[in-house]
């Protein structure tokens, strides 16, 4: 067992439950500062559960969330954004009838000091701060995830693909220390996924943030990841580097199914 | 032809006050997803509670103004804190039902405060109308449509570019992402509600100057739901533009078939036109269409 000093954030012993149905069942697990952490699992193993319990959109029954040595498992769900853990979503949630620019900025909302009045007025302290707002954001996320040429456009008529990189740019406004991505590269063509595994690096190189990743393009997953958590019907069933995970027997069981049939699947 | 230009002058002033009103139900709407069927009792009981501010404590109508603004926000608040909350989660239809209730319960309130009988506002603003040279506007009239029109510009612009009107937007768009955002939900829907009471208070005051004030002044608020249905419910464009399309078709049919058929049809007006459009565009004239891919 590791020591869990070291974790950035950790969830201790979740347990959740719909009606009967245990959708996480004492899941522990620790992601450390600088890390990228992947999920995986097979369809409705739980780990989209994990990231919505770890950012209180859902109230596990037991256990705890442990985020830079404070206990957020009370929190209002607003609040976690303002510690830093931002997150994107698996059907893009992005505010549709807005732009880019405007759906980044919202983005960068948590990080507004001004006031609700002045803030209502446009005035003074307000406008320094969202002129040197613009400047950052403008500078650093457009440039990084390289949506120059969409920044004026309206969201809900951009291309999959290309919403897929918004959503990751209003997160990244946040200036997240953790930031939570759950299928970034779903739907994507060949190239899209290579963009998005490389600016996945990107965010984690520069700006330092730990990231925790659920991804189903096993190819992303074992190229970029530093440890690998599997679930399979809310239990984590190993923990451990890319090779370690390829090789898990407990892993290959859950993926392709029962040992014999996995043989003859393999042609063994 | 004087007479015509005549009517759609008036029609205008009191398109902009119905805007006004429209805009608050739209607010509310666009944020929580709820139709506040009590907002034409939000309008009458602003417009008592001025004018009590006026007779009893002798305010002068500034200060009588503000403070009915205080009581709308406060009114939005408690109303939102205590009888929505909790309904959060529940069919949208019992939510509207409840609505209806607070509105007759606001109704029989105010009837026992204070009774049925007819009033009328004192003399707030200059009497002398205004002449256009081709159409004379009535003071009421003419000061009801400069407040509604300053209301709804202020409305407008804090829902366009302040942070809490982005926050508000953000919202209406995707409540999910908002959360993730760091965006109060609950506090953006008790903004809405304090928004969409000062908006029917504000038209409440203005309707109450033009036409007197009575109990059942808030029958009014059935009307602007035709607007807000021409519009489209989750239009605030759409909300002030139709609040001008039945003020003038109101007054049009006052002035043409009245006469024809014996009066009656300028009451009728904006709920056939209702029926017309629900008909025709269900979702308004710039309401958003929903698509269902499948």
């Amino acid at each position: 067992m590791e020591n869990s000093q070291e974790y950035q954030l950790q969830v201790k012993d979740i347990h959740l439950s719909f009606g009967g149905l245990m959708a996480l069942n004492g899941v522990t697990t620790g992601v450390r500062k600088g890390e990228i952490f992947s999920i995986i699992g097979p369809n409705g193993a739980g780990k989209t559960c994990l990231l919505n319990c770890i950012n209180r959109f859902y109230h596990p029954e037991k256990g705890q969330v442990i985020f830079e040595d404070r206990d957020i498992s009370e929190m209002k769900p607003h609040k976690i954004a303002s510690l830093g853990i931002a997150r994107t979503f698996q059907n893009v949630e992005l505010f549709a009838h807005m732009t880019v620019l405007d759906n980044i900025k919202l983005g960068a909302h948590v990080h507004l000091k001004s006031g609700f009045l002045s803030g209502g007025i446009y005035y003074g302290k307000s406008r320094t701060e969202e002129i040197l707002l613009r400047k950052e954001i403008e500078e650093k996320i457009i440039d990084l995830l390289e949506i120059e040429h969409i920044r004026k456009q309206v969201v809900h008529a951009l291309p999959y693909g290309l919403q897929k990189r918004v959503e990751l740019a209003r997160a990244l406004a946040m200036k997240p220390r953790v930031l939570l991505l759950d299928e970034p590269a779903t739907g994507m063509n060949l190239e899209e996924t290579e963009d998005m595994a490389r600016f996945i690096l990107d965010i984690n190189e520069e700006w330092e943030t730990t990231i925790i990743l659920i991804e189903h393009d096993m190819g992303v997953v074992m190229d970029i990841s530093d440890r690998i958590c599997v679930l399979d019907f809310g239990q984590k069933i190993a923990e451990g580097k890319p090779q370690e995970i390829r090789l898990n027997e407990n892993v290959i069981k859950a993926y392709l199914g029962e040992e014999d049939i996995t043989y003859s699947r393999l042609g063994a | 032809m004087d007479i015509l230009i005549q009517v759609i002058v008036t029609g205008l002033a009191t398109g902009g006050v119905y805007g006004l009103i429209a805009l608050g139900f739209v607010l509310i709407y666009k944020a929580t997803s709820v139709l506040n069927l009590a907002m034409g009792e939000f309008m009458t009981l602003g417009a008592f509670v001025c004018l009590t501010a006026l007779l009893q404590l002798k305010a002068p109508f500034y200060l009588a103004f503000i403070l009915t603004l205080l009581m709308a926000c406060a009114l939005g608040f408690v109303i939102e804190r205590l009888i929505l909350r909790p309904l959060i989660g529940e069919p949208i239809i019992s939510v509207i039902m409840v609505t209806i209730g607070l509105g007759l319960i606001l109704k029989g309130l105010m009837y026992m405060i204070w009774t049925p009988s007819f009033r009328t506002f004192p003399e707030i603003f200059p009497p002398k109308p205004l002449l256009l040279g081709f159409a004379v506007v009535p003071s009421g009239l003419l000061w009801g449509f400069i407040f509604a029109i300053i209301g709804t510009i202020i409305f407008l612009l804090i829902f366009k570019f302040s942070r809490t009107g982005i926050a508000m937007r953000a919202t209406a768009n995707d409540q999910q992402a908002a959360l993730s955002m760091g965006i109060s939900v609950r506090w953006v829907f008790a903004l809405a509600w304090c928004f969409g009471a000062m908006a029917s208070v504000i038209g409440g005051i203005v309707i109450g100057n033009i036409s007197g004030i009575s109990v059942y002044m808030g029958d009014i608020g059935l009307k602007v739901l035709a607007v807000i249905i021409l519009g489209g419910l989750d239009s605030i464009g759409g909300a002030i533009l139709g609040g001008f399309i039945i003020g003038i078709l109101e007054n049009l049919t006052g002035l043409y078939i009245d006469p024809l058929i014996g009066g009656g049809a300028k009451g009728m007006a904006p709920f056939i036109i209702l029926v017309i459009i629900l008909m025709v565009r269900p979702y308004g004239l710039f309401g958003k269409e929903l698509i269902e891919r499948v």
